[in-house]
């Protein structure tokens, strides 16, 4: 069984979690091991606990991303993807394991730091597109600005610049009842740009969309990934799969295998 | 864009659940407004109804009477020691410290006099004072006395005297103008004749001297315990007596309908924060998944509170402003129907007041949905991670 996934081919094969940080780090420079392990996860595990049996969530995920790259997450319902996406993007604590972005340890991070981090260094772009019905689209791709200490003047011309940017500058002052559900991800997609993150990181965002929007959206994440912005996107779809550097499958909890050295039948 | 503008824009558009909590807090508003102007008014119509029941105070020279009685009978009494006032002890009283307290001194002087050959009182006062002190006083298709030469007749004694507005009469070998009747009192009152002080002086030949002098105290500026005791320090010679009774008796009343409307008052507000509290808490959990967008993209949790407190303190400024002026027009409406001759009270700190009272409930019956909108879990709060 595959336990750790790093993009360099050479170091794709199974590698016990204790040995994999500091052979890696003793094999590359400071700096350079930064860009290739912009994200770097280690033995992550994370356990539901309900009314019934507990649920083994994640059990023992290795995975590095390097910077610029853009990662497809695929595995059945239940396998673990959205919980790997919502521990990456620090809304919810491991039991076990760390992940160091851009060499900060995130479950380390003090207090409402995590928050902070989460304001300057990601993007998040969900399934449901989740705008806020009573902005506009202008004031929704803005709310990542509204905490921060900066000119009205200027949150607003940023937000204008990122819409024009995905071509929804016309349509900056309707509310999102008012817009078709391509130009909702479109939105959302913004709100996510709008602080300049280096990571974004999307849940299923195709999911709610016809196939010619679907095309619509990812050449958008395509652009995106070609300006260098590292991305992570979770999804059912195997027709995106195209798009992505990589694609790791999750299964039960676990690092199956990453694409295309999965079985051809690897179901999805 | 701030956060404010997010809680105006999320006010603006939520129009209903806005409306609602606007609407809780100025129906609340209202009734304390309504309740503390009506009895702010009704309070003022009580002290000046209780000012125009005449005087609570009353000073007259001090006397000490002898029974005389033999084996159980009694023979009637004498009045020893008695001693008299004169207008110099009326400087004294307007001399003492309290004296902002007094809204009206009346010298008395009362005699018996012979008008057309019938014995009959004469009393002379000062008509502008003895008329404002004495209110239920009416002199019908006349006037008070102006001068040393008029005089107002009591009911009574324009009857028995066959006096008729205009006529004249020889008092003492003075001539007067009767300028008016008074209208039946049911009191000796109908039986005096009123003149003027100075002329009644002469007449009674007692120049400079009163018999008693009739004081009304401000209830509502000075307690009357404290007017009798410096009274009292200032004529050593004279006997100064209060109303307490009648007095503490209004008051009490007076300070029971107070306590009465500031209890409903106390009910009203504890309702009214639990309307807010229930509002914003049924918001709050609406907006659970709003709420985790909003962590997801960096917001912390004290974004979080801020921002429920921010849209709880919009609506309590709304709800203030529109609840002073609401309370005020129901004030306006109701208070003719229970105090007639009650004016409005305007009190614009009552309005400072309303708003703050608006702006503290929210504030307080919104800490803990703002502080448990914060404290949400992003990840519960999104579901879709």
């Amino acid at each position: 069984m595959i336990t750790s996934v790093t993009d360099d081919p050479q170091t794709t094969t199974a590698t016990p979690h204790d040995e994999a940080p500091a052979a890696a780090q003793a094999a590359v420079d400071p700096a350079d091991g930064r860009a290739a392990r912009f994200i770097d996860v280690r033995g992550l595990e994370k356990t539901f606990s309900g009314d019934g049996a507990p649920v083994y969530a994640l059990r023992g995920v290795d995975v590095t991303v390097s910077e610029g790259s853009f990662l497809g997450v695929m595995g059945q319902s239940g396998s673990g993807k959205s919980t790997f996406l919502s521990i990456l993007g620090g809304l919810s604590h491991p039991d076990a394991g760390s992940i160091s972005v851009d060499g900060i340890d995130l479950y380390k991070l003090p207090g409402e730091r995590l928050a902070d981090f989460r304001r300057e260094y990601l993007g998040f772009v969900f399934q449901s597109f989740n705008l806020v019905p009573y902005l506009t689209a202008l004031e929704n791709v803005t709310l990542p600005l509204a905490v921060k200490k900066m000119p009205s003047a200027e949150k607003r011309r940023r937000a204008l610049e990122v819409l024009d940017h995905l071509g929804l500058a016309d349509r900056a002052g309707h509310l999102p009842g008012k817009l078709s559900g391509g130009e909702q991800e479109r939105v959302a997609i913004a709100r996510a740009l709008v602080n300049e993150p280096p990571l974004i990181l999307a849940d299923e965002p195709t999911g709610a969309l016809d196939s010619e929007t679907t095309v619509e959206i990812m050449d958008v994440f395509a652009g995106l990934h070609r300006e260098g912005i590292t991305i992570v996107m979770v999804t059912h779809n195997p027709e995106i799969q195209r798009y992505f550097d990589r694609t790791i499958v999750l299964r039960d909890g676990r690092l199956d295998c990453e694409l295309p050295a999965c079985d051809v039948g690897t179901p999805l | 864009m701030r956060l404010r503008t997010i809680a105006v824009n999320n006010l603006r558009r939520r129009k209903a659940r806005a409306a609602f909590l606007v609407a809780g807090l100025l129906i609340g508003v209202g009734t304390v407004v309504a309740l503390i102007s009506l009895t702010q008014s009704m309070t003022g119509q009580t002290q000046a109804n209780l000012q125009s029941f005449g005087a609570n105070i009353v000073v007259k020279p001090r006397t000490r009477d002898v029974s005389l009685s033999y084996g159980g009978i009694s023979a009637g009494g004498v009045a020893v020691g008695a001693q008299s006032l004169s207008e110099a002890d009326l400087a004294r009283i307007d001399a003492i410290p309290s004296r902002a307290g007094i809204a009206v001194v009346s010298p008395e002087l009362v005699g018996a006099v012979l008008v057309k050959g019938r014995r009959a009182l004469l009393m002379g006062v000062r008509p502008a004072a003895e008329f404002k002190l004495k209110r239920w006083w009416s002199v019908d298709a006349g006037r008070p006395p102006a001068s040393g030469h008029e005089l107002v007749a009591g009911a009574a004694a324009a009857r028995t005297l066959r006096l008729l507005m205009g006529d004249y009469v020889r008092i003492g070998g003075r001539r007067f103008t009767v300028t008016g009747i008074l209208r039946e009192t049911g009191s000796q009152d109908d039986g005096l004749l009123i003149t003027d002080l100075r002329a009644a002086q002469k007449v009674l030949h007692q120049e400079g001297m009163v018999t008693l002098v009739q004081i009304a105290a401000l209830y509502a500026d000075a307690p009357v315990d404290q007017i009798v005791k410096e009274l009292s320090a200032a004529l050593p010679g004279a006997e100064v007596t209060a109303m307490q009774e009648a007095v503490k008796g209004r008051m009490h009343a007076v300070d029971q309908f107070k306590g009465f409307s500031y209890a409903i008052v106390g009910v009203v507000i504890a309702i009214e924060a639990l309307v807010v509290f229930i509002t914003m808490m049924g918001a709050v959990n609406e907006r659970t998944h709003e709420i985790g967008v909003f962590r997801a993209i960096g917001y912390r949790r004290v974004h979080i509170t801020r921002l429920i407190l921010i849209e709880a303190l919009i609506a309590s400024l709304i709800a203030g402003v529109l609840g002073y002026l609401a309370g005020m027009g129901v004030t306006y409406a109701v208070l003719p129907l229970v105090a007639r001759s009650a004016a409005v009270a305007w009190a614009p700190l009552l309005g400072l007041g309303a708003v703050a009272l608006a702006v503290a409930i929210g504030a307080f019956a919104s800490l803990y949905p703002a502080l448990h909108a914060g404290r949400m879990d992003p990840t519960e709060a999104l579901r879709a991670l």
